[in-house]
C-alpha cells in the first residue's frame, strides 16, 4: 500500500480526489429536477458544479506532476514528517468521546473525557498530566459554561 | 462628505454606550489573548465565540467580534516577532525581521514601531472607509441579481486563484465550499440536497462546526507531537518598546507605503491579507538603498507589512458590509455573523442598520485605542502565555471547540460535523489544498446560486443578461482578465521556479499552519 503510494504523485491524488467529489455531486445533484435555463430547478447548480469541477481535477493531477517533479528532494523529505497514529487517534477519539458519552452521561463526564483523551494523544503528557487537565476543563464546564452561559447540557444523565 | 461626519458623531455615540464599549472592549482583550496563542487565529478565535453572540443583540455582538478580530491581528503580530511563529499567515513576513530584531536585542523597539504603525494605518483605513462606504452606496443601487451574482463570482475568482500556492487547487476548493453551502434544504423547492437522508443536515452545515474543523481540528492533527514548547525565556521591559526619533524617522515612510498598499488592495474583495502584507515587503526592499539589510533585521520590514495588513483589515469592511462580499476567510465569518443576526449585508446596510454600520466604525477607532492601551504593559504577560506547553493547549482548546459548537444549536451531531470536516481539512492540506477558499464558498453559495436563479427568472433564461447589464460585464472582464493574468504568472513561473523555490525555502520559516489565504 505504501509503496503504491509513493509511486503516485501528490498531485495526481488530489486531482483525481477532485475528480470524484466532482463526478459524485454531480451524479447526486442530476437525482434532483434540474428545471429549465428560464426556471432553474434545484439540481442545476450543484451539478453545473460538480461537472465544473471534474475537468480542474484532471488538471491538477496533469499540470501539478510537472511542477512537482522540480521540486528538490530535499523538499519532499521535509514535507513528509512522521506519521502521528497516536496523536491523531486520540484527537479524533476525544470528540467522538464527547459525543457519545455526552449523550449518554452528561456534561461532566464528557468535559473530561474529551481534554483526558486528548491529552493522552501527546507522547509527552503523562496520565497525571492529563488527570489534571480533564478534571480543570471539567471545573470551566460547570462553571463557565453550565452556570454563567447557561448552557443547556444536563451535568449528568442516564440512558 | 458633511453627512458622513455627522453620521460618524452619532456612530460615536453608538459606540461609547457603555453597554456596547464594554462588549468591544470584551472582544479586544479575548482577541488579543487567543490571537497570541500559537495555532488560533482571528478565525479559531471569531468561530469559538460566535455562539456566544447567538443572544445579544445585534450591534454589540458586531462590535464584539470586530474587536476579537483585529485584537487577534495584534496578537499575532507579538507571537511572530517575539518567537518566530507565525500564528496568524498575514505575520509570516513580519517574522523575517522582527525575529532577527528580537535576537539582536531590538525585539521592544519591533513591537513599538508595530503599534505605531497599525494604529496609524488603521486611523488611514477608517478614514478611506468614511468617505469611500457612501460613494459605494450610491453605486450599490444599480445592482440587481445579475450584478450581484457577477461581483460575487468575481470575488470567488480572486479568493480561489490568489491564495497561496496553486491557483487551480484554490479554484477546486472555492468550487468544494460551493457544493458544501448547498447541503441542505433548497429555499425555492424544498428539496433536501446532498443530506443523505439524514434529517440533522436539513438545514445545512453549521458554519461553526465547519471553520472549528477546519481551522482547530485539522491543525491540531498537524502540530501534535510536533511542536513540544511555544515559547523561550524573552525577557522585555516596558521602556524596551520605544523606539527612538532616528527609528521613528526611519520607518515612517514605509509605513505609509505599506497603509497605501493596504488600502488598495482592500478595496479589491477577494484578495486576502496575506498576499498584501507579501507585496509590501516585496516593495520596501525593492526601493531600498541596501536591501541586504532585509532579513537581517531592517526596521522597514516590521512597518511596511504590518501597516498594510492592518489598513487592509479596516478597508476590507467595505465590500463585506456594503456588497457582502467578503475578502477573505475572516470576513467570511465576520458576514456569516451578520446573517445569522438577522442583517442582510448589501447595499441597503448602511440606510437600513445606520446605527450599527456607523457605529462599528467608530468602535474601530475606539477599539484601536483600546489595543494600544492594553499592549503597553501586558506585554510581558503575553510572553508568559507563549510558554504553555503544546501539549496542555491543544486539549484544552478541543474542549472549547466540543463546547463551543454544542453551545450553537445544543446538538451534538454538530460536534461530529467537527470530527469530519478536521480529517477532511487534514487530509487537504496533506495534498496541499489551500483551506480557506472553502469558507468563501461555504457562505457565498446559497447566495451566489440564488442570485443566479434570481437573473434567470428575469432574463427568461437567456444567460445574454450578465453581457448587457454594464456592471455586470465589468464584472465578469475584470475576472476574466484574474484569470488570464493567472495563466500568464503561471507560466513566467515555471520557467523561473527553481530560482524562486530555493529562495522562498529559505524565506519562510513557519510552522505547520492550515489558515493560508
Amino acid at each position: 500500500m505504501r509503496r503504491l503510494l509513493e509511486g503516485i504523485s501528490k498531485d495526481t491524488l488530489a486531482g483525481g480526489l477532485m475528480l470524484l467529489v466532482g463526478l459524485g455531486a454531480a451524479l447526486q445533484g442530476m437525482s434532483y429536477s434540474m428545471g429549465t435555463l428560464a426556471a432553474p430547478g434545484p439540481g442545476l447548480f450543484p451539478a453545473a458544479l460538480g461537472v465544473l469541477l471534474m475537468p480542474i481535477g484532471i488538471a491538477i493531477a496533469l499540470f501539478g506532476k510537472r511542477a512537482g517533479s522540480q521540486a528538490s528532494g530535499a523538499q519532499q523529505q521535509r514535507e513528509r514528517p512522521r506519521a502521528e497514529w497516536r496523536g491523531w487517534f486520540c484527537i479524533v477519539a476525544s470528540i467522538v468521546a464527547f459525543i457519545v458519552i455526552g449523550n449518554h452521561g452528561g456534561l461532566v463526564p464528557a468535559s473530561f473525557a474529551v481534554a483526558f483523551i486528548a491529552a493522552l494523544g501527546d507522547r509527552d503528557n503523562r496520565l497525571i498530566d492529563a488527570l489534571v487537565l480533564g478534571v480543570a476543563m471539567t471545573i470551566v464546564a460547570v462553571v463557565v459554561f453550565w452556570w454563567l452561559l447557561q448552557l443547556q447540557f444536563p451535568l449528568f444523565q442516564w440512558g | 462628505m458633511e453627512q458622513s461626519i455627522l453620521d460618524l458623531l452619532q456612530g460615536f455615540g453608538v459606540a461609547l454606550q457603555p453597554h456596547n464599549l464594554m462588549w468591544s472592549f470584551v472582544g479586544v482583550l479575548i482577541g488579543n489573548l487567543i490571537g497570541v496563542l500559537p495555532g488560533m487565529g482571528a478565525l479559531s478565535a471569531i468561530s469559538m465565540l460566535l455562539p456566544l453572540t447567538y443572544t445579544m443583540h445585534a450591534v454589540p455582538a458586531i462590535l464584539m467580534l470586530a474587536g476579537i478580530f483585529y485584537g487577534s491581528q495584534y496578537g499575532g503580530a507579538i507571537g511572530a516577532i517575539l518567537l518566530n511563529l507565525p500564528c496568524h499567515p498575514p505575520h509570516a513576513v513580519t517574522c523575517l525581521d522582527g525575529y532577527p530584531l528580537t535576537r539582536k536585542g531590538k525585539g521592544g523597539t519591533a513591537l513599538g514601531v508595530t503599534m505605531i504603525a497599525s494604529f496609524f494605518a488603521a486611523s488611514v483605513g477608517i478614514i478611506v472607509m468614511i468617505f469611500a462606504s457612501p460613494l459605494l452606496v450610491k453605486i450599490a443601487f444599480k445592482f440587481g441579481p445579475p450584478e450581484i451574482f457577477a461581483i460575487m463570482l468575481l470575488g470567488l475568482l480572486a479568493g480561489g486563484t490568489m491564495s497561496r500556492g496553486s491557483a487551480l487547487k484554490g479554484v477546486a476548493m472555492t468550487i468544494f465550499g460551493l457544493l458544501l453551502g448547498g447541503v441542505g434544504t433548497d429555499v425555492n423547492s424544498g428539496v433536501m440536497r446532498f443530506t443523505f437522508g439524514s434529517p440533522d443536515l436539513s438545514d445545512g452545515i453549521e458554519l461553526v462546526a465547519l471553520a472549528l474543523g477546519f481551522y482547530g481540528v485539522t491543525e491540531f492533527l498537524r502540530n501534535v507531537n510536533r511542536i513540544d514548547k511555544v515559547g523561550d525565556d524573552t525577557k522585555l521591559r516596558m521602556r524596551d518598546m520605544r523606539p527612538t526619533w532616528a527609528e521613528l524617522k526611519q520607518s515612517f515612510w514605509p509605513m505609509v507605503r505599506g497603509t497605501t498598499v493596504g488600502t488598495l488592495f482592500g478595496a479589491m474583495p477577494g484578495t486576502g491579507p496575506t498576499i498584501t502584507t507579501f507585496i509590501a515587503y516585496a516593495l520596501e526592499r525593492r526601493i531600498a538603498k541596501d536591501p541586504e539589510r532585509f532579513g537581517q533585521g531592517a526596521l522597514e520590514g516590521v512597518a511596511s507589512p504590518e501597516a498594510a495588513s492592518h489598513s487592509k483589515t479596516q478597508v476590507d469592511f467595505i465590500p463585506t458590509m456594503s456588497l457582502g462580499i467578503p475578502g477573505d476567510a475572516v470576513m467570511a465569518l465576520i458576514l456569516g455573523a451578520l446573517l445569522i443576526h438577522g442583517i442582510q449585508p448589501g447595499p441597503q446596510l448602511i440606510t437600513e442598520h445606520e446605527d450599527l454600520f456607523w457605529g462599528l466604525i467608530a468602535s474601530f477607532w475606539i477599539g484601536n485605542v483600546l489595543l494600544v492601551l492594553l499592549n503597553v504593559p501586558m506585554i510581558g504577560v503575553w510572553v508568559k502565555l507563549l510558554r504553555v506547553p503544546y501539549r496542555y493547549l491543544f486539549p484544552a482548546a478541543l474542549f472549547f471547540i466540543a463546547v463551543g459548537v454544542y453551545s450553537t444549536n445544543n446538538s451534538l451531531f454538530q460536534v461530529g460535523e467537527v470530527v469530519v470536516f478536521g480529517l477532511i481539512g487534514a487530509l487537504l492540506v496533506a495534498l496541499d489544498f489551500p483551506v480557506s477558499p472553502i469558507l468563501l464558498g461555504y457562505v457565498l453559495g446559497p447566495m451566489v446560486e440564488e442570485n443566479f436563479r434570481r437573473a434567470m427568472l428575469l432574463s427568461r433564461g437567456s444567460l445574454s443578461i450578465f453581457v448587457d447589464r454594464p456592471i455586470a460585464l465589468g464584472f465578469l472582464i475584470v475576472g476574466a482578465l484574474l484569470v488570464v493574468l493567472q495563466v500568464v504568472f503561471a507560466l513566467r513561473a515555471s520557467s523561473t521556479r527553481r530560482r524562486v523555490a530555493k529562495q522562498t525555502r529559505l524565506a519562510t520559516p513557519e510552522i505547520a499552519t492550515a489558515t493560508d489565504d
